[in-house]
C-alpha cells in the first residue's frame, strides 16, 4: 500500500510534504521561501498530468473528482506561496515574525497543503481522515503563530472544535467500515472509497444512516456549515494572511468532497435515508445565517470568513440537491468560490499591512490612493458578490434555477440569503474601495504583489464568459461520476 | 463469517465487561472535581482500554490488536497522565475547577446520552454480532460522555481529558470491529501524541497570556462580534 505513494498522484502529495521536512531545517528565510514556492509549484505541476492517471488503488484513488480538486487546490497553494513570499517579508519588516517561527510558517504551510492533498487523493477512508486531521493540527500551529492574545484564542477554538468533529467524523467511519463489511470482507477493501461504492446498495440503510450522520456533522465543522463554523471567522481573522487564503477556499473543499462521496453511498442505497434534505438544511442554514452575520461585521478578514461560509453553504445545497446538472453547478461553484476568495484574501492582506490594520475603518478609499490593489480588490468583491461576468454568476445561476425547477419554495430561501449577502458585500465595496483615503502606516504592495490575484480572477472570468466546451465535459464528467 | 465469539461464551463476557467498565470510568470522569483524580481515573480508563484491546487481540487473534493495546498503555495510560500531572504541579493548578453543571444534572444528562447512544446503536446493526453491536454502543456512549465532559467543564486541562476520553471511545470501536485495519488504530495513536504536543504548546501559550488555564478568559478578547 505503502508502494502506492511512490507513484505520480503519489508525488503530488509528496512533493509539498517532502519539502516541508527540508524546509524545518533550513534557518535561511529567503531560501525556505524559495523552497515553498518550489514545493507548492513542483505539486501543481505534477497534479496537472492527474486526469491522464485515473484509477483505484488501496491507498490512492485518481477519479475525475478528486482530481480536479487536487488541480485546484494545488493550484491555489501555487499561487499562494508565490503572494507568500512578499507579505511575509513585509511582516518580518515590521517585526511580527521572527526567526524560528518564520521557520515554523513555512514548513508548516507546505505540510498543510500536502495534507490537503493527500486527503483529496486517498481511497483509504482511515488516510483521508489521518490527512484532514494532520492538516488541521498544522494549520492550528499557523493559525497561533503571531502568539497575540486573540492569535491563541482563534488556535484554541479551531482546535477544540475542528478536533471533536474530526472526531465524530472517524466514528462515521468506522461504522461505515461496519456496513460494508457483509459485502467486501474484513481488511483492506472495506474501507476504501472504491470499494465502498460498489457495497453501498447491499449494505444494511441503517448503518449507512448512522454513519451519514457522523460525517455529516464531523465533516460539515471542517466545511463551516452552519451551525459548527465558529472556528472559521476567528481563525481566518488571526492567523497569517496566506494561510487564510488557502484555509478559506481549500479546506472546506476537502471536507464537503468527502460528504459529496459519503451522499452518493446513501442515494445508491435504497433502503437508506435520502441524504438530501439534511444537506440541503444544513447549507440554507448556513447561507442564510451568514448572509445576515455579513451586516454585523467590523473586521475585514471576518467578514470574508462569514462569506466563505455562505458559499460552503450554497455549495452543501447544491449537493443536497442532488442529480448531475446540481452536482455540476456544485463543483462549479467550489471551483470559483476558492480562486475567488483566496484573491480577496491576497488583496486584503496587502491592504491590512498597507494601513495598518484589517477594520473597516481603517481602510477606505482604496481605487483613489492606491489604483491597482483597489481595482483588484473592487474586482474580487464584485465576482464574490455572484455579480457577472464571473464564474460565481454562472454557478449561483444554475443552482437557483435547478432549485426553482426542482423544489420551488427552496428558492425563495436560496433567493433571499443570495440578495441579502450581494447587498452586504456591495455596500462594503463601496466602503472599501471608494470615499477619501486612509492614511497608509505601510509599504504599498508592488504590481507583482498582484499578480497571483489577477491569475485567480482571470481564470474564473474564463469560467463566467467562455466556458470552454473541454471544462464543460470535465466538470460534467465529475457531476455523472459522482452520481 | 462465523461469529468467533459467541454469546454467552466467557470470552463475549469479558470483552462487554471490560466494555462496559470503559464506560463506567467516563460516568466517573463525570463527575470529578479535583483535577489531579481527573488525570487519575483518565488513566485508569485508559489502561482498561488496553485490556480491552489486548483481549479482543486474543479473541479475534489478531496481533496488531496487541500493538494497539500496547500504545493505549504505554502514551494514555503512563506518558499522558505523568506529563499532565507535571504540569498540573508546575503550574499549581492542582486545586478543584470549576464545572458549568452540577453533578446531578451531568450525571442525569450523561446517564441521558449513553441510553440514546444504545438505542440508536443497537436497532441499526441487528445483522452484525452481539459483540460489535454492543461494543460500538458502549463506544459511543464513551464518544458521547467525552463530549459532555468538555461542554460542562471550563478549564482548559480537563477538556483536553475530555477530548481525549472520547478517543478513547473511538479506539474502543476500532478494537471491537472485526479485521480492522491496522492503519487507522496505529495512525490513530499516533495522533493522539501529536495531539498532545499541540495541546502541550497550547497550555504554556495560554499561560504565558493570562496566567490561567480557565479557558472563560479567552471569551474577554471578544467572539464572533467583531
Amino acid at each position: 500500500m505503502i508502494a502506492e505513494l511512490f507513484t505520480l498522484p503519489g508525488f503530488v502529495a509528496l512533493a509539498p510534504l517532502l519539502t516541508a521536512v527540508l524546509v524545518a531545517f533550513v534557518a535561511d528565510a529567503a531560501l525556505a521561501a524559495w523552497l515553498v514556492i518550489g514545493g507548492a509549484t513542483a505539486a501543481f505541476a505534477l497534479a496537472c498530468a492527474l486526469p491522464w492517471q485515473q484509477g483505484a488503488g488501496q491507498l490512492l484513488l485518481v477519479d475525475p473528482l478528486s482530481a480536479h480538486m487536487a488541480l485546484l487546490t494545488s493550484f491555489v497553494g501555487m499561487t499562494t506561496s508565490w503572494f507568500s513570499r512578499g507579505y511575509i517579508a513585509v511582516e518580518q519588516q515590521a517585526g511580527r515574525l521572527d526567526g524560528p517561527r518564520l521557520r515554523q510558517y513555512h514548513a508548516l504551510f507546505l505540510a498543510f497543503l500536502g495534507f490537503m492533498l493527500l486527503s483529496l487523493l486517498a481511497n483509504n477512508l482511515g488516510v483521508t481522515w489521518v490527512a484532514i486531521e494532520a492538516a488541521t493540527l498544522a494549520a492550528v500551529i499557523v493559525v497561533g503563530l503571531p502568539r497575540t492574545a486573540e492569535a491563541v484564542e482563534a488556535s484554541w477554538k479551531f482546535f477544540i472544535l475542528c478536533g471533536v468533529g474530526i472526531a465524530l467524523a472517524l466514528f462515521g467511519v468506522f461504522v461505515l467500515y461496519l456496513a460494508a463489511l457483509p459485502v467486501l470482507g474484513p481488511g483492506l477493501p472495506a474501507m476504501t472509497w472504491s470499494g465502498l461504492a460498489q457495497a453501498a446498495p447491499q449494505a444494511r440503510g441503517t448503518l449507512l444512516n448512522l454513519a451519514f450522520v457522523f460525517l455529516l456533522l464531523g465533516y460539515g465543522t471542517k466545511a463551516g456549515l452552519a451551525p459548527l463554523h465558529t472556528w472559521m471567522p476567528d481563525a481566518h481573522a488571526e492567523g497569517p494572511t496566506p494561510v487564510s487564503a488557502v484555509l478559506a477556499g481549500s479546506i472546506l473543499n476537502v471536507a464537503l468532497v468527502a460528504i459529496l462521496r459519503t451522499r452518493s453511498l446513501l442515494a445508491a442505497n435504497a433502503e437508506a435515508i435520502p441524504p438530501g434534505p439534511p444537506l440541503m438544511a444544513l447549507g440554507l442554514l448556513s447561507l442564510v445565517l451568514a448572509a445576515l452575520s455579513l451586516w454585523r461585521r467590523r473586521d475585514v478578514k471576518r467578514f470574508f470568513a462569514f462569506s466563505t461560509v455562505e458559499q460552503s453553504g450554497i455549495a452543501a445545497f447544491a449537493f443536497g440537491l442532488g442529480g448531475p446538472p446540481a452536482v455540476f453547478a456544485g463543483v462549479l461553484h467550489m471551483t470559483a468560490h476558492t480562486l475567488i476568495k483566496s484573491a480577496i484574501f491576497q488583496c486584503v492582506g496587502r491592504a491590512a499591512q498597507l494601513k495598518g490594520g484589517q477594520n473597516f475603518a481603517d481602510i477606505a478609499g482604496l481605487v483613489v490612493s492606491h489604483r491597482a490593489l483597489g481595482l483588484t480588490l473592487a474586482a474580487a468583491i464584485a465576482a464574490i458578490a455572484g455579480l457577472p461576468p464571473f464564474g460565481l454568476f454562472t454557478s449561483e445561476f444554475l443552482i437557483v434555477m435547478e432549485t426553482a425547477r426542482r423544489q420551488p419554495i427552496l428558492s425563495v430561501v436560496l433567493g433571499f440569503g443570495l440578495v441579502v449577502s450581494t447587498w452586504a458585500l456591495a455596500t462594503r465595496l463601496i466602503d472599501l474601495c471608494t470615499g477619501t483615503p486612509t492614511p497608509d502606516r505601510g509599504p504599498a504592495p508592488g504590481r507583482l504583489a498582484l499578480v497571483p490575484a489577477w491569475l485567480h480572477l482571470a481564470v474564473t472570468l474564463l469560467l463566467g464568459l467562455l466556458m470552454p466546451a473541454t471544462v464543460v465535459a470535465w466538470l460534467s464528467g465529475i457531476a455523472v461520476s459522482v452520481r | 463469517m462465523t461469529p468467533r465469539i459467541a454469546y454467552g461464551a466467557f470470552s463475549y463476557d469479558l470483552a462487554h465487561l471490560l466494555g462496559a467498565a470503559v464506560l463506567v470510568l467516563s460516568f466517573a470522569l463525570l463527575y470529578q472535581r479535583r483535577i489531579t483524580s481527573i488525570i487519575g481515573f483518565y488513566a485508569v480508563q485508559s489502561v482498561l482500554l488496553a485490556v480491552a484491546a489486548a483481549w479482543q487481540g486474543w479473541v479475534q487473534d489478531s496481533t496488531h490488536l496487541y500493538i494497539t493495546a500496547l500504545i493505549a498503555f504505554a502514551a494514555k495510560g503512563v506518558a499522558i497522565p505523568v506529563a499532565l500531572r507535571n504540569i498540573v504541579f508546575r503550574l499549581r493548578i492542582e486545586r478543584s475547577v470549576d464545572a458549568a453543571l452540577g453533578v446531578f444534572p451531568t450525571m442525569a444528562l450523561g446517564v441521558g446520552l449513553a441510553t440514546l447512544s444504545i438505542l440508536v446503536v443497537l436497532p441499526t446493526t441487528v445483522e452484525s454480532q452481539t459483540l460489535t453491536r454492543e461494543d460500538l454502543a458502549l463506544a459511543l456512549s464513551v464518544v458521547m460522555l467525552g463530549l459532555l465532559s468538555m461542554i460542562t467543564r471550563r478549564s482548559a486541562i480537563t477538556q483536553v481529558i475530555g477530548f481525549m476520553s472520547m478517543e478513547n471511545g473511538l479506539i474502543l470501536a476500532a478494537v471491537g470491529l472485526p479485521g480492522m485495519p491496522l492503519v487507522v488504530e496505529l495512525s490513530v495513536a499516533v495522533l493522539v501524541m501529536v495531539a498532545f504536543v499541540v495541546f502541550g504548546v497550547f497550555f504554556f501559550r495560554i499561560r504565558d497570556q493570562f496566567d490561567s488555564l480557565d479557558v472563560s478568559h479567552l471569551d474577554r478578547v471578544g467572539g464572533t462580534h467583531r
